[in-house]
């Protein structure tokens, strides 16, 4: 059991008519590794994610969990393994007629069966733990972009999962607002949840990452350690790609 | 004096009496009628497996055609193959399934303006379809469709005034029939008009009230 990775990911593909985006990807993710996607845009990183939740179904290939292969044409099995796979998306995708604290309790009520006051002692739990307890009973509209973010922390967290899957989870926000969420996701990282985050932002996978995996065109094409990929003068891919980033001007 | 006592004598008993059966109609009629255009607006979205066809041929065949003539159809026609009913009840559902293709539009609207990636975001949290729809994408469909819907309510209880037509006697069905009794046409229907304006003047109340309740920061005017 100590080798079991707690998600793998085998040949996995997929393709949207005829162009294939995802090419036999494989990856595992251990208990309490970071693994960090990065690569340009349209390389594969969010279908990637979207298929390790089965919220986008694979062509092909296999996605386990504690070693379990999901039966995704069981819909009950299906719906208890996303539960266990949390995801954090681009653009929050908070439930707009829900203030915060019933943004992260409404799962906890309707899908683990939780009572009103259950799920939301939990859900403030949750909340406390990002630094929005203050926020609770604002609805999405009364928050900013950062804070909207950290709601959607709180609830994927509330579901207890054995995975965060994390899809840019800063790239729609404004440089300003970057921080309290990635000091949000670093205090998760050091508490030692298992995650894999596709960002643009280098500082931050250097710093959280335990293994980068650099995506272009529907394929892992490098990965290895930050210090690897990102040595002084190293001639990857992964370190060319930085560069050019940094040249834009993005961090 | 006597156009008094004939508006108080004789018309507005039986107007009372008619306003009663209008209302009988229109609240179930209201009810059914948001009820099924929440459930057809949903399936002409989100419905798979043909039902969203079905759906859309449902909504296309009731709102393109009168509702004269689905009135009639259901009271003078459905005899033909058995089933027989009353005038109350072919009304009823007369209005219900007219005003629920309506609903569907408004409802659809809703559903479009309402961002699929929570949709997403619910079935990462592990939510069924159909509890998504239900805790999430329907509520917020809703409560932006609910000024449409509204203005369908306010048509229903004018098109209410068609029950008449299958011989179901309410405000408009008693109005004539003062009228042909008495040749005093004016009088009555300018009564008969008095009692929808007030009907109309309390639903839109009764709806901005709702509007209000159901109001959250971010939908519509905050």
């Amino acid at each position: 059991m100590e080798n079991t990775p707690i998600l793998r990911v085998e040949n996995v593909s997929k393709s949207y008519n005829g162009k294939a985006v995802l090419k036999s990807v494989s990856l595992e993710l251990n208990a309490g590794q970071h693994k960090v996607l990065i690569g340009p845009s349209g390389g594969g990183k969010s279908t990637l994610l979207h298929c390790m939740n089965y919220l986008v179904t694979p062509d092909s290939g296999r996605i386990q969990l504690d070693g379990r292969e999901v039966n995704a044409h069981s819909r009950k099995e299906l719906y208890a393994f996303r539960q266990q796979v949390g995801m954090i998306f681009q653009e929050f995708n908070l439930f707009d007629h829900l203030t915060a604290l019933d943004n992260v309790a409404i799962a906890l009520r309707k899908v683990k069966g939780q009572s009103r006051k259950e799920a939301e002692t939990r859900a403030m739990a949750e909340l406390e733990r990002v630094g929005l307890a203050d926020r609770a009973r604002h609805y999405p509209a009364e928050l900013s972009g950062g804070q909207k973010q950290r709601v959607s922390i709180a609830r994927a967290l509330a579901m207890d999962p054995k995975v965060m899957l994390l899809d840019e989870p800063t790239s729609a926000l404004d440089p300003e607002l970057t921080g309290e969420v990635v000091s949000v996701i670093r205090a998760l990282a050091r508490s030692g949840m298992t995650m894999a985050m596709a960002t643009h932002q280098m500082e931050f996978a250097r710093a959280l990452a335990d293994e980068i995996l650099f995506m272009q065109g529907g394929e892992i094409i490098e990965r290895g350690s930050p210090a690897e990929l990102l040595a002084p003068g190293a001639a990857t891919r992964t370190a060319d790609f930085c560069r050019r980033l940094a040249e834009m001007g993005g961090d | 004096m006597e156009t008094l006592d004939f508006l108080f004598g004789r018309v507005m008993p039986a107007l009372n009496e008619g306003v009663v059966v209008s209302i009988q109609l229109i609240v179930p009629s209201a009810l059914l009628g948001v009820f099924f255009g929440i459930v057809i607006g949903t399936l002409r979205v989100y419905g798979t497996f043909g039902l969203d066809t079905a759906a859309n041929a449902y909504a296309a065949l009731f709102r393109g055609t009168p509702l004269v003539v689905q009135l009639l159809f259901l009271y003078y026609g459905l005899p033909n193959i058995g089933i027989y009913l009353e005038p109350y009840g072919a009304a009823v559902i007369g209005f219900a399934l007219c005003s629920a293709a309506y609903h569907s539009e408004y409802i659809r609207g809703g559903l479009l303006a309402t961002r699929r990636g929570q949709l997403l975001a619910s079935q990462a949290l592990g939510f069924s379809t159909w509890q998504s729809m239900l805790s999430i994408i329907v509520p917020q469909a809703v409560r932006r469709a609910l000024p449409g819907c509204g203005n369908e309510i306010i048509y229903l209880i004018k098109y209410s005034s068609l029950a008449y037509i299958v011989t179901c006697m309410e405000l408009t069905g008693q109005g004539k029939m003062i009228a042909t009794q008495t040749f005093r046409f004016s009088e009555v229907f300018l009564a008969v008009g008095a009692y929808y304006l007030l009907i109309v003047t309390v639903a839109t109340f009764l709806l901005r009230k709702l509007e209000d309740r159901l109001r959250i920061p971010g939908f519509g005017h905050a």
